[in-house]
């Protein structure tokens, strides 16, 4: 069955990667900027890492007739630094205009610190000049409810931004309603331990239903699953979903989300 | 929003049994011999217990009070519940469970 994972880091990953999600049926990707693993030393490293996300990996995707797309940002966990943030902020508007970027992200919050959320208002701020798309990075384990909360309210005092052209990440069973009852899309990662298993995305599923809701990977350097998406498909086939139900959740809501952009296409 | 719907699941009890009990079994016997395991290695010198842990024993007990949606009360009860940001960021990780800052 075809799918889209619609979040997963593939600069991560190795080229392998690629062939087996091909074969369980990915036909595109999108790729969030986001944390290496350890600190960046320069704004300038921040500029080489955009320029592997719209360059090298659409070409390494493309070798499997898989479409690559990316959002551009600096995440919360390098946001500490305020001053070193904004340098790299100043780097992104010319990255926007790139053909395969559909937006600002994955911003959000990380330890729900006060520069934290000054780097996240300025990229709200960011994306509504620029009228992008945004993928929001929740926080882990205990500090995500708090996280989520303080992201909504920052996206809606800016009010610039309409809730369905936001996607709120990593939700879970404490925050999915939350997410949805505001009117956002809500993204749930499929991790072996820290985020959701694909029973339980099954679970929350039948729980709140397949409206503004998506699945993904978030495959990365740490311990993650590049094929979980094509895993939950599995799972919601044997609990006896329907073959429309599974689309729609893995292949329809992305498409409806990310096809906002303008620029998101599967050709 | 609202409570979740009765019989959104498509399998019927006993094939919910059937699917998940063996693996579900196996998951409690994890956490019971996780805490033999921590009754059986030497307490540090503080006798403080471990915050983790003792969120743990009261996540416990919500999944035997019957009152449904054990997965988002037991994530509640792990989630930090205050509401202002952090002055700063004094790590970049996460410990699974929150702990109230020593007075």
């Amino acid at each position: 069955m075809r799918y889209i994972d619609p979040h997963i880091h593939m600069v991560s990953r190795v080229t392998d990667d690629y062939q087996r999600m091909a074969q369980a049926g990915c036909v595109a990707v999108t790729e969030p900027a986001f944390w290496a693993g350890f600190d960046r030393s320069s704004p300038q490293g921040f500029y080489d890492y955009y320029v592997q996300l719209t360059e090298v990996e659409p070409k390494r995707a493309a070798q499997f007739g898989i479409k690559h797309h990316c959002w551009i940002c600096i995440n919360p966990k390098e946001a500490e630094d305020v001053g070193f943030a904004r340098e790299v902020i100043a780097l992104i508007p010319q990255f926007l205009e790139k053909p395969g970027v559909l937006g600002v992200g994955e911003i959000g919050l990380n330890k729900n610190s006060k520069n934290e959320l000054e780097i996240l208002e300025a990229q709200i701020d960011l994306a509504a000049k620029h009228n992008q798309l945004v993928l929001v990075h929740t926080p882990h384990l205990e500090d995500k409810l708090k996280g989520t909360m303080l992201i909504m309210d920052a996206i809606a005092n800016d009010g610039r931004i309409a809730p369905d052209r936001v996607l709120i990440d990593h939700v879970e069973e404490h925050t999915v309603g939350h997410v949805l009852s505001r009117g956002y899309w809500a993204g749930m990662t499929l991790y072996p331990e820290t985020k959701m298993t694909p029973q339980r995305a099954a679970d929350v599923i039948e729980c709140y239903g397949q409206e503004r809701l998506w699945i993904n990977s978030a495959g990365d350097w740490g311990c993650s699953d590049p094929l979980a998406v094509p895993k939950c498909q599995q799972e919601m086939k044997l609990r006896g979903h329907t073959p429309e139900t599974i689309e729609r959740i893995s292949y329809d809501n992305p498409l409806t989300f990310l096809s906002q952009s303008g620029r998101f296409s599967i050709e | 929003m609202a409570d979740p719907p009765d019989h959104s699941c498509p399998l019927p009890s006993d094939g919910v049994i059937n699917r998940y009990f063996m693996e579900h079994r196996a998951k409690l016997l994890d956490i019971a011999a996780f805490l033999d395991r921590l009754d059986r290695s030497e307490a540090p010198e503080s006798t403080e217990a471990d915050f983790r842990v003792e969120a743990m024993r009261r996540a416990i007990q919500l999944l035997v009070d019957e009152k449904g949606e054990r997965a988002k009360r037991i994530l509640e009860l792990f989630s930090d519940p205050t509401t202002d940001p952090i002055p700063a960021a004094p790590m970049k990780g996460a410990t699974g469970a929150y702990k109230e800052p020593t007075p």
